[in-house]
């Protein structure tokens, strides 16, 4: 444990973390945006140059608005709840490969903060603890619908983690490993694990729509039967908070998708890159190719919750259990008898 | 019981399909649609900057006209105020002096004329009811404003600019 590592690490944590604030605030943007161009509109186009100064402005007011914090709210928790939601959707960029590693004079710099052979459990760790936030917000509010709201989410949250879990376990038969470093360096090139688990990423990606509160499955905040959803109490910069949260949370899963299914950092033609670039640039090359990956899931994550109508809440339930869950048995059935024939012969 | 008209539409509750209840076909499909509306062109126009082209009979602001030498038409008569059915109309009259012959076509004139813009329900009858043809409402839309005071329009708003400085 040298100073240069911590330094080294520190370096890396600010950045992604400064990156994925940047990234949940334009994404709000894009969101309006993205909104705006499937319905024929144009969307915020007054602060600055084709409105791209409309995330500060809305950070702004968010941060001067009154705060109101209920007389009957359990206060302690009523704070905590957004905190909480935010932290849980930041750390899970921690072990996140954001490229190749990267050699800088004679130094190798891994472009990820911390490999850990468990990654995708504690990815699913942090996921599951994602609802949490909004649990206790819902509750500490003392309101009826955002204790409605709160509910929900956790029942949601708990049906879908079943089946994104199942969905993973066929990955990781073929994979042989939890940590999402080797999992992504086995994808080397063009051999991306979506296609080898087609049924496997469907799940996965519905489900990750389900885990992060998105529509078609944004039951918890759907404001025609429950106001706001567990943030109906919620003003100013903690308001802030739960949409922040909800926006860091949509990248971290389109980072996990790309990382897990479409081969992280990995494209085809990267073994030519890297003698064209040189071991400096070529690993922030596949950076930016990751990022263009989850840049393309948000784009999806928002052109599906501008098309497809929200879930009633029994069909959310009939299909996280009677459908997702069977199908991802299924996958892993096929999967473990398809890698069992192809070890014996 | 029989339709008289015809046009009842009996509906048949299927279940759904093995392929409908995947959702798959049905969500690609609707993806597609709602794509295909990022490649289409946008119908916003940007209001202030850019402003929507106007059918030939429509009716924005009034403007109070002048005659060929620039002498206000209006002569006060009453009849725009008694006609106007939202009453937004007022006026007071006054006697042209005779060093003002050329601001006044006639020897009698509005010394004050307002119209409340909130009131107006830009029906055109009083552009109807002036037979000196001096109320027109061929102007833009009535811009919004905070307080109420403002929208009560007087003659510095309301009077076309004199000849030589037209736009």
């Amino acid at each position: 444990m040298d100073i240069a590592f911590i330094i080294e690490k520190f370096i890396l944590v600010a950045v992604i973390f400064g990156i994925s604030l940047v990234i949940a605030m334009y994404s709000t943007y894009a969101e309006r945006k993205v909104a705006a161009y499937l319905q024929d509109r144009l969307g915020p186009d007054r602060a600055g140059p084709f409105g791209i100064l409309q995330p500060l402005a809305d950070g702004v007011k968010m941060f001067m608005k009154e705060e109101i914090i209920p007389t009957t709210s359990n206060k302690w928790l009523f704070i905590v709840g957004p905190g909480l939601a935010l932290l849980c959707a930041c750390i899970g960029t921690a072990v996140i490969p954001w490229g190749s590693p990267m050699v800088i004079g004679d130094k190798v710099v891994p472009l990820q903060v911390s490999d850990i052979n468990v990654g995708v459990l504690y990815i699913f760790g942090v996921v599951s603890l994602g609802v949490y936030g909004v649990m206790i917000g819902g509750w500490a509010s003392n309101n009826k619908y955002s204790l409605l709201s709160a509910i929900r989410a956790a029942s949601q949250n708990i049906s879908y983690e079943i089946a994104m879990g199942l969905s993973i376990i066929a990955l990781l038969l073929m994979t042989n490993t939890l940590s999402l470093k080797t999992i992504v360096e086995q994808q080397h090139g063009w051999h991306w694990n979506v296609l080898y688990q087609p049924l496997g990423f469907l799940i996965f990606m519905v489900c990750s729509f389900a885990e992060t509160n998105r529509a078609p499955f944004d039951l918890p905040e759907c404001e025609t039967e429950l106001i706001g959803g567990y943030h109906t109490e919620y003003s100013s910069m903690k308001l802030g908070f739960y949409l922040f949260a909800e926006y860091i949370n949509m990248f971290v899963s389109s980072a996990v998708m790309a990382t897990l299914y479409f081969g992280g950092y990995n494209y085809p033609g990267m073994d030519y890159m890297a003698t064209l670039l040189g071991p400096t640039w070529a690993p922030l090359f596949g950076t930016a190719i990751l990022f263009a990956k989850i840049f393309f899931f948000i784009f999806f994550f928002m052109w599906v919750r501008w098309t497809i109508p929200r879930f009633r809440y029994d069909q959310l339930m009939n299909l996280g259990w009677k459908g997702l869950i069977p199908l991802a048995i299924a996958n892993i059935i096929i999967t473990g008898v398809v890698i069992a024939i192809i070890e014996k012969f | 019981m029989e339709s008289l008209s015809n046009k009842k539409k009996v509906l048949e509750q299927k279940p759904l399909s093995f392929m409908e209840r995947m959702y798959l076909p049905a969500i690609a499909k609707g993806m597609g649609i709602t794509i295909s509306h990022l490649f289409k062109k946008e119908a916003t126009v940007r209001y202030p900057e850019v402003e929507r082209e106007f059918s030939a009979n429509f009716r924005g602001m009034h403007s109070l006209k002048r005659d060929e030498n620039g002498k206000e038409r209006c002569t006060a008569c009453g009849l725009c105020a008694l006609s106007c059915p939202a009453e937004a109309i007022t006026m007071i009259a006054a006697e042209r002096k005779p060093e003002e012959k050329d601001l006044y076509r006639e020897e009698k004139y509005a010394a004050t004329y307002e119209i409340n813009m909130l009131r107006c329900i830009f029906c055109g009858l009083c552009e109807e009811a002036c037979p000196k043809e001096a109320i027109y409402l061929d102007g833009p839309i009535v811009p919004a404003d905070y307080l109420r005071k403002d929208f009560i329009y007087g003659k510095d708003k309301l009077v076309e600019a004199p000849l030589g400085m037209k736009k």
